[in-house]
């Protein structure tokens, strides 16, 4: 029997070649060329260091800023770590873990604690944790229903908030794919700048 | 919300634009023919002939064909093995990314050389970026190359008469790596740079806040990932990574790539056996089955999650939020882009994901789960999803045969006891591979205690690992921690055995249909490009998969779901 050593190395080898060398090493070149902002993840820089990327969220805690989605990202240990842009992930919980529930809970109260005046049902996705830990966005209304707290720790005028929000607010693109969303990181640095 | 349903839509549209003209293009490079590309990669293919030392016309009897294809498979087992044991000394790990444990190293070779692509390591937490090249990226493009080859071996032995040969298994694997999968990921990873998917070899940032974002050459993987319908992310999070996925429309682009190649199959098929009603029939009984699956997962999802309905939660879809059920999903796909992807990639046998199953409601993850189940015929894996749906063609005329006395003919073949018997193998021995290998873990106190989720749901990760892997979908129920050698090895076994035990069998069938003469269509013929055939083509994939599947999934998501209520 034919036993096809020779066509089996031969095809074998080449085509890792071209298809695991020359075919990524080519569109890192052409992307190089193209795309160079983005192919190198979109990073926002001030000063010459890098302040983030616009596609990464990131971890806002202060009564001052907009609070992203919550983060189920760990660190190499295992211990939560939110925003963690070095290993992606989700909770994985079930919609029938008692834990979800109780965490949603306790997202809730968090909230409501941080600005006791809002005590309406909270949009989903601000007490909900996002697939990759990193989602940038929040929904435009998790972000009104933070405008209040927001504009009362900076001492800023509600409106010019809501200003602000509508003007950060993506709705599907092109109209009709994804949900309307919100950049997290982008709302908070332009709100910084407002004096 | 209602604007999901224009998107489902939209999806169909484009995907139909796009196999009908890929449909016939992918049928002349298999068979030769010139083409718009041969100018530029015509001299690559007769370059490899050469350095082979074969001119690539070589006929190949079946046995010799499934030879060809497994030990070129064996290569591809034994070089990502090998690239994660080394990778610590080689180039290209700027993240100085150590060698992997055995049992995982051979999960993963297994799993991107069976063209699963289960995720049991972490993407850009233990990989080197040449690993990630070399290893998964090739067999991305390999394992497609191999299915859609055997696919076409197939048709061909429908095609020809009292021929001992099924084709030049090599001829087959290049071409269509190098006109079909090539051409299209390149132009599909530009389109994903084009949003913002990251490609580079530059090492990890570190913020000033100190936050460490993952850097490498994603989108040339991405694209191959979906376009194979391999799946394996370059990072954990996979699609629903901001660096793979990063706006709708490159989710869109996603999806198109899962399904661009399994629905154009179809057309290549009615192309090469010269009666194009013939592949618009398997097309349409796919598209049947996929439009239903979508509409419960769809559905489900936009609804929400009824576990939360005594929390203060709004899940309404209104103007200013998508709402749904948000738990695992981003908020730039929303529950809509997030159900049809689902959908999607378990139908395809994909196993990308841009949302956690796992957290999907029961209603909406069972949809998933029993797509996987059903055989990964509708549409299926790029050239698997085929060779399936077309066993299942062969069982439907059996069937229809028996019906009305006559010997069963699938154009113009007669189908008899060997063809059966194959056909029962490679439709039985997945089926076999998931229920045996859950109904093992859930006895194994190693394998429960993987489990992260309290109850039936407890039960659905194990079932859903074995339904993924055997059925080489690969997605996840993610929360079950899958490395630990029981699933490691039990996984990869279950991935070997619904790979080869499927391939194996279609090439026996290849060479038998080759050999026998042509049957003239008689009055007792049951036409198959009619709806009549179409009902009995979902019928009886319907019908297979409910019967085998329906009290393990009764214990698993049914359970649940009436519980939440």
């Amino acid at each position: 029997m034919n036993l096809q050593l020779r066509p089996a190395l031969v095809s074998f080898i080449a085509l890792s070649a071209i298809t695991g060398l020359a075919y990524p090493f080519v569109i890192t070149g052409f992307s190089k060329v193209l795309f160079p902002r983005k192919a190198a993840g979109s990073l926002i820089l001030a000063d010459g260091k890098v302040i983030g990327s616009e596609l990464i969220g990131q971890s806002f805690t202060s009564p001052k800023d907009f609070w992203g989605r919550p983060s189920a990202t760990v660190d190499a240990n295992g211990k939560p770590l939110p925003y963690n842009g070095a290993n992606s992930g989700g909770s994985n919980q079930a919609p029938s873990n008692p834990d979800l529930k109780k965490a949603v809970e306790e997202r809730i109260a968090a909230l409501r604690a941080a600005d006791p005046g809002a005590t309406g049902p909270v949009p989903v996705d601000l007490v909900t944790t996002s697939a990759s830990g990193l989602d940038p966005h929040i929904s435009p209304a998790a972000a009104a229903y933070q405008v209040h707290r927001v504009a009362k720790a900076r001492g800023l005028d509600e409106a010019k908030v809501r200003d602000l929000v509508a003007t950060h607010t993506e709705g599907p693109q092109f109209g009709l794919l994804g949900d309307a969303h919100v950049n997290v990181l982008k709302l908070n640095r332009d709100l910084d700048r407002i004096k | 919300m209602s604007h999901a349903w224009i998107q489902n839509l939209l999806f169909l549209i484009l995907l139909l634009g796009i196999a009908v003209p890929l449909g016939p293009f992918i049928a002349r490079v298999m068979e030769g023919e010139r083409t718009f590309l041969h100018p530029v990669l015509g001299p690559v293919e007769r370059g490899l002939y050469r350095l082979m030392g074969i001119t690539g016309q070589e006929d190949m009897g079946w046995k010799t064909y499934a030879w060809a294809v497994a030990f070129f498979n064996l290569l591809g087992f034994a070089a990502v093995f090998a690239l994660q044991k080394a990778q610590g000394a080689l180039p290209l790990n700027p993240e100085a990314m150590g060698k992997l444990p055995t049992d995982l190293s051979f999960n993963t070779a297994v799993s991107f050389m069976t063209n699963t692509n289960w995720q049991n390591y972490g993407g850009e937490s233990t990989l080197s970026y040449l690993t990630q090249m070399l290893g998964l990226t090739v067999q991305n493009f390999l394992s497609a190359a191999t299915a859609m080859a055997v696919l076409v071996a197939l048709i061909r032995g429908l095609v020809r008469r009292t021929s001992n040969g099924i084709g030049n298994a090599w001829a087959d694997l290049i071409r269509g790596t190098l006109y079909v999968l090539l051409p299209l990921s390149a132009v599909i990873a530009l389109l994903l740079v084009s949003q913002g998917a990251i490609q580079n070899l530059s090492a990890y940032v570190h913020t000033a806040s100190g936050q460490a974002l993952a850097m490498g050459p994603a989108a040339s993987q991405v694209a191959i990932k979906m376009l194979g319908t391999n799946g394996g992310g370059f990072f954990n999070a996979n699609s629903a990574h901001p660096f793979e996925n990063p706006t709708a429309f490159s989710n869109l682009i996603h999806m198109l790539a899962i399904f661009i190649i399994p629905a154009a199959l179809c057309l290549t098929f009615g192309k090469m056996v010269k009666d194009r009603r013939q592949g618009w029939a398997v097309l349409a009984a796919m598209t049947v089955i996929f439009v239903m699956a979508l509409s419960v997962t769809t559905w489900a999802e936009a609804k929400g999650n009824p576990g939360l309905k005594a929390v203060s939660v709004d899940q309404a879809a209104t103007l200013q939020q998508g709402g749904g059920n948000m738990e695992g999903k981003e908020v730039r796909f929303g529950s809509g882009a997030t159900s049809l992807f689902a959908t999607v990639t378990t139908a395809a046998s994909c196993g990308a994901v841009n949302g956690w199953h796992d957290s999907f409601t029961p209603l909406g993850g069972l949809v998933p789960l029993w797509l996987m189940e059903l055989g990964e015929v509708v549409f299926g894996g790029v050239g698997s999803g085929l060779y399936g749906m077309l066993l299942f063609a062969l069982v439907g005329v059996f069937i229809g045969g028996l019906m009305v006395g006559r010997t069963p003919e699938y154009l113009g073949k007669k189908i008899e006891a060997f063809e059966m018997k194959m056909a029962s193998i490679a439709i039985l021995l997945p089926s076999a591979a998931i229920l045996i290998g859950t109904a093992a873990a859930v006895l194994s106190t190693a394998a429960t205690a993987s489990v992260s989720n309290p109850g039936p749901h407890g039960f659905t990760q194990i079932l859903y690992a074995f339904s993924s892997c055997a059925q080489n979908n690969g997605s996840a129920f993610g929360g079950l921690s899958g490395n630990i050698p029981f699933y490691n090895y039990g996984l990869a076994l279950a991935m070997l055995v619904g790979r080869f035990g499927v391939i194996f069998p279609v090439l026996a069938v290849a060479g038998s249909l080759a050999r026998k003469k042509h049957t003239p269509e008689g009055l007792g013929t049951l036409p198959t490009h009619t709806p009549l055939f179409v009902a009995v083509l979902v019928g009886v994939v319907l019908l297979v998969g409910a019967l085998t599947y329906l009290p393990a999934l009764a214990l698993g998501p049914i359970a649940e779901q009436l519980a939440l209520r």
